[in-house]
């Protein structure tokens, strides 16, 4: 028997319902209004009252309207078919909405239980099961999706029977499983859990061991991002957070991307679901849609839903992960869901905490960080959840809750700045204000020193303090002017430069500078860093800018080329000329 | 709106605060509008029997024993041909006394456009204005905002934008602007002969501030009518922004919210992004664009609305006084349209963006230069050239007086690049300079 409700009080979209039984913290209920369902959540209980957030407007809603509660927690539903969707916050597939305009309560489903899937079975009866072990498997785009014990499933089980290979409906059973006591369970392809508890069926979680390769190369070279790491691009607007992130998107090294489009800008999701299912996935030659699920909750939708978009963001990851694959889980922007918080907040009169927001905001974004990781499965295989959000500080002021929340948080930090932007330095990722913890595990050392070169973490700390020294050098120039400083100075600002132009910048609307692969950063890297190791002989400070000049310009022609192609050796080639004609032995 | 013979009265208010009454009533709905002492009134919170109604105009002089008539619906808009031509008050009544509208009432507010269903942005506005069509290319679909300081020509630059940008309609949505402003605009389109294109929907300052609410929405339905069921192209004009935000922060403050930045609400993204996000490419050929001021306090944009604005919308406008001219010129370096990649180079010229960057980045050069002078170092050779080009870029192209086609924009960029500087100085793919240097 569900417990029944009436509504009794409305402001905005906080919703006070009186229940005639139990009801739950976070438990779903529907709303009734003149037979449109609205999808609630409850979030604070006194007495017979629930206050519950609706996910939808309430316009027209009155006292007295029933609700009906669900028993159970806002959840998305798990199975073959989840690649490739878009979704709104809730998981409902847009593409199955009618209209041109979003209506209140049109609810889709998420999969479609009317397709049949290709079952291939893994165990055999008699095997003894845990949640989260592979039962079978159905070919999904280019992914060998697995069939798992239902990660609610507790303790062990012994497998009774599991289907023959074969087409099945989503619904249709695959296995029997019985429990300790007898009881025998039954498994379908589908099976759901709540988006706000984290999956942890699986056997261990370690330190993270290697890098997850971006093509992006003031990250992958400077500051990079393990894989089942967490990190984040905070900046102010303008300064190319969507861009970066789009290039993520497309270029990362991993199985699946999901793009959680959180509170911002339609016509950018508008960019995705017209571009990726025409882009090439580099890797598989496939199109990048099919390695993409996209949750998108735009600014003008409801804004609670704006909150859940995350979670069931980071909920369909942590299932991809469990069948043993990369997953890189976007979500842009984290502070959209922090403003849906506090709004929230407002309305239930809590006391704010700083700028308003709820006091308990670091907590919160801690937690949803924590989830992301790289993990050991029950079979000794590995998965992981790398994650990397934007946050938009208000005034690109860096000291607001949600930018100093997220950087206790996450281990990478990609500063966006402001003055890199306006002088058109892209990416604009400050090289020195940001930083990779990961660059300080002994492990991902070993990891970098094995598989790019044997020394490299030492380079990169050189690559670092160059960059720091000629920003010096810069200002002494600029207090002094050209002829006040000794050229030496100006050595020191142009060295820095070419590591700027050459490593740092990045063209992500070229085909090829777009994306470096590893191998090249690693040769682009030591070349300048060769050329950083040279003294040149100069008579005066405009013949060493002029001719930096040049070298520069090689290096960028270099990096527009096709790698190792012969217009790129004919610019190596050109480029020493040019060093030897000023190189001091 | 006038009373329905069967609807019931109210007598006794409980409640009364500058912005608010409140009252016992039965069977009201959220949202929904109000008579309370003849001016109206939304209801914005239930608790039990107890209403809360948000009176428009204020207040003042309401007594307990006011009479309180419910309407039953929300706030709509009759919507038809006939709202062309004319000019509306923030309730959508008509302010010369003309007659009514025929039309279909339409909820105003209503729902947004499933983003799966909107087409990316690609058909180009021209403005005739180098700074927006040359650097800042507009698209259809697009949001923008002027960042503006009050004493700066905005109203004019936008009035100048609307009747050149051939739209099928211009409407405009005017909050808390001057009676001077209005009628500024009103007969700046009466002069182009443009009236038959134009819907106003205007609060003045004359008029109470919380009204203003109401004047985006109005200006959002009918234009959602005329570009999904007439497929046409609509130009949203809204100005001013920042005394939108103002309004909402009253309200805000008299239902007792705990304000966050800038004493604004917390819910001011949210607020202006359901505004802004109205602008949209529709599959079938019709689109609504919004052209926005937001105007500055001293050219701070780190203020919570202009900050929230940015979020938001897709790119911002700033217009500056060059010194060098003396012209009103939209600034290069800090204005930006993000939707400019979806159409140069694409709809306009091959050589549009690459002719677009070098120009900027020799500006930027001059600029470097103009420093180096202030600080009293020596100029070279090639910074006094630079400092030549600029103040012919501002004066040729930059400058909003200005009104010529994109090719010829282009053209002129190559005749300063050709008079100033070398080829390799201009650095442009070597195909384009050979197809585009003057000889």
């Amino acid at each position: 028997m569900k417990t029944q409700g009436k509504v009794t009080g409305i402001i905005a979209n906080l919703v006070i319902v009186e229940v005639d039984g139990p009801v739950a913290q976070n438990e779903i209920c529907y709303i009734d209004l003149a037979g449109v369902k609205l999808m609630a959540e409850v979030i604070k209980v006194i007495g017979k009252l629930a206050y519950t957030q609706v996910f939808e407007s309430t316009r027209g809603l009155k006292v007295g309207a029933p609700v009906e509660f669900q028993g159970h927690m806002l959840e998305v539903s798990l199975g073959p078919g989840l690649l490739s969707k878009n979704y709104d916050g809730l998981q409902h597939d847009l593409s199955k909405m009618k209209g041109i305009f979003l209506q209140r309560g049109d609810y889709t489903d998420a999969l479609d239980f009317d397709s049949e899937w290709n079952f291939t079975p893994i165990v055999e009866s008699g095997a003894q099961v845990i949640a989260a072990d592979w039962l079978g498997e159905v070919p999904e785009n280019w992914v060998k999706h697995k069939i798992m014990v239902p990660f609610t499933f507790q303790g062990k089980y012994t497998v009774k029977s599991v289907a023959a290979a074969g087409k099945y409906k989503l619904t249709d059973t695959i296995a029997i499983l019985v429990d300790t006591k007898g009881v025998e369970h039954k498994v379908t392809m589908v099976q759901k859990w709540p988006v706000k508890k984290a999956i942890t069926a699986y056997r261990e979680k370690p330190r993270p061991i290697k890098i997850m390769e971006t093509g992006v190369r003031v990250i992958d070279t400077l500051n990079p991002i393990a894989e089942g790491g967490t990190g984040f691009i905070p900046g102010p607007f303008g300064c190319g957070k969507t861009v970066l992130q789009h290039a993520l998107s497309k270029q990362a090294n991993a199985d699946m991307i999901i793009m959680a489009a959180c509170g911002e800008r339609a016509n950018e999701v508008v960019e995705l679901f017209t571009e990726f299912p025409h882009l090439d996935d580099p890797r598989t030659g496939r199109k990048l849609m099919e390695r993409t699920t996209i949750i998108c909750n735009t600014s003008n939708m409801p804004v609670a839903a704006r909150e859940a978009s995350v979670y069931t963001a980071m909920t369909i990851g942590e299932y991809y992960r469990s069948m043993g694959l990369k997953v890189l889980l976007l979500a842009d922007s984290t502070s959209r869901w922090a403003q849906a918080l506090r709004e929230m907040s407002n309305r239930l009169e809590e006391l704010p905490g700083p700028d308003a927001f709820p006091m308990d905001l670091p907590a919160i974004i801690a937690n949803f960080y924590a989830r992301a990781g790289f993990v050991y499965l029950n079979n000794g295989s590995t998965g992981s959840v790398t994650f990397i959000g934007t946050v938009s500080p208000a005034g690109g002021n860096l000291k607001e809750p949600v930018t100093e929340s997220t950087k206790k948080a996450a281990r990478c930090f990609y500063a966006l700045s402001q003055q890199r932007a306006d002088s058109k330095r892209y990416p604009a990722i400050d090289p020195m204000d940001s930083y990779s913890k990961y660059l300080e595990y002994p492990e991902i050392q070993d990891y970098l020193n094995k598989n790019i070169s044997e020394n490299w973490v030492k380079m990169v700390m050189k690559v670092k303090n160059i960059i720091q020294r000629g920003r010096e050098a810069f200002e002494q120039i600029n207090i002094l002017g050209d002829d006040g400083v000794p050229l030496e100075y100006h050595d020191r600002y142009w060295k820095a430069e070419i590591i700027d132009f050459v490593i740092l910048q990045q063209d992500a609307f070229d085909r090829i500078d777009a994306n470096t692969p590893l191998e090249r950063q690693r040769y682009m890297m030591e070349k300048v860093m060769s050329i950083c190791d040279t003294n040149f002989h100069f008579d005066g400070f405009e013949q060493c800018s002029s001719y930096y000049k040049r070298i520069i310009n090689t290096l960028k022609q270099m990096n527009y080329s096709q790698f190792k192609s012969e217009e790129f050796y004919n610019y190596d080639r050109e480029l020493e000329t040019i060093l030897n004609e000023r190189r001091v032995e | 709106m006038e009373t329905k013979a069967f609807q019931r009265i109210y007598t006794q208010l409980t409640g009364i605060t500058k912005a608010t009454v409140s009252l016992r009533a039965q069977g009201v709905a959220n949202e929904e509008l109000a008579m309370v002492h003849g001016r109206l009134a939304q209801v914005v919170k239930i608790m039990g029997d107890i209403i809360t109604l948000q009176v428009f105009s204020g207040t003042e002089g309401i007594p307990t024993n006011a009479e309180v008539v419910f309407f039953g619906e929300p706030p709509k808009l009759k919507v038809g041909e006939d709202l062309a031509g004319r000019f509306f008050d923030a309730y959508g009544r008509s302010m010369f006394g003309d007659s009514e509208i025929e039309g279909e009432p339409r909820e105003i507010g209503g729902p947004s456009v499933n983003p799966l269903r909107r087409k990316q942005p690609s058909e180009l506005i021209a403005t005739g204005i180098a700074g927006i069509d040359l650097n800042n290319t507009l698209v259809t679909g697009q949001k923008i905002p002027f960042f503006a300081d009050p004493d700066q020509p905005f109203n004019q630059v936008m009035a100048m934008v609307a009747l050149r940008a051939q739209a099928d309609k211009i409407i405009l949505g005017g909050m808390g602007i001057s009676n001077d402003d209005f009628l500024f605009f009103k007969n700046v389109f009466e002069n182009a002969g443009a009236l038959d294109r134009i819907i106003s929907f205007v609060n003045t300052t004359e008029q109470p501030p919380v009204e203003r609410l109401l004047v985006p929405d109005m200006a959002l339905t009918a234009a959602e009518y005329f570009a999904v069921e007439k497929k046409e192209k609509i130009l949203v004009l809204l100005t001013d922004m920042t005394l939108y935000a103002d309004a909402l922060s009253i309200v805000s403050n008299r239902m007792d919210q705990i304000p966050s930045k800038d004493s604004m609400p917390g819910s001011l993204y949210s607020d202006l992004a359901k505004i802004y996000e109205k602008a949209v490419q529709f599959p079938d050929g019709g689109s609504i664009t919004i052209i926005a001021v937001t105007s500055l306090s001293g050219g701070d944009i780190t203020h919570a609305i202009p900050d929230n604005t940015g979020y938001i919308t897709e790119g911002q406008l700033f217009l500056r006084t060059d010194s060098d001219s003396g012209k009103v010129i939209v600034d290069p370096f800090r204005s930006l349209s993000r939707l400019k990649q979806l159409v140069i180079g694409k709809k306009t010229r091959e050589d549009h963006p690459q002719v677009m960057n070098a120009a900027v980045r020799l500006y930027a050069d001059a600029a470097n230069a103009k420093t180096k002078l202030e600080n009293g170092f020596d100029l070279t050779e090639y910074d006094e050239r630079a400092l030549k080009f600029a103040r012919d870029y501002s004066e040729k192209l930059l400058a909003i007086d200005v009104n010529i086609e994109v090719d010829t924009m282009l053209d002129t960029a190559w005749q300063l690049f050709a008079k100033y500087f070398s080829k390799t100085e201009v650095a442009i793919k070597n195909e384009l300079v050979q197809k585009y240097w003057p000889n």
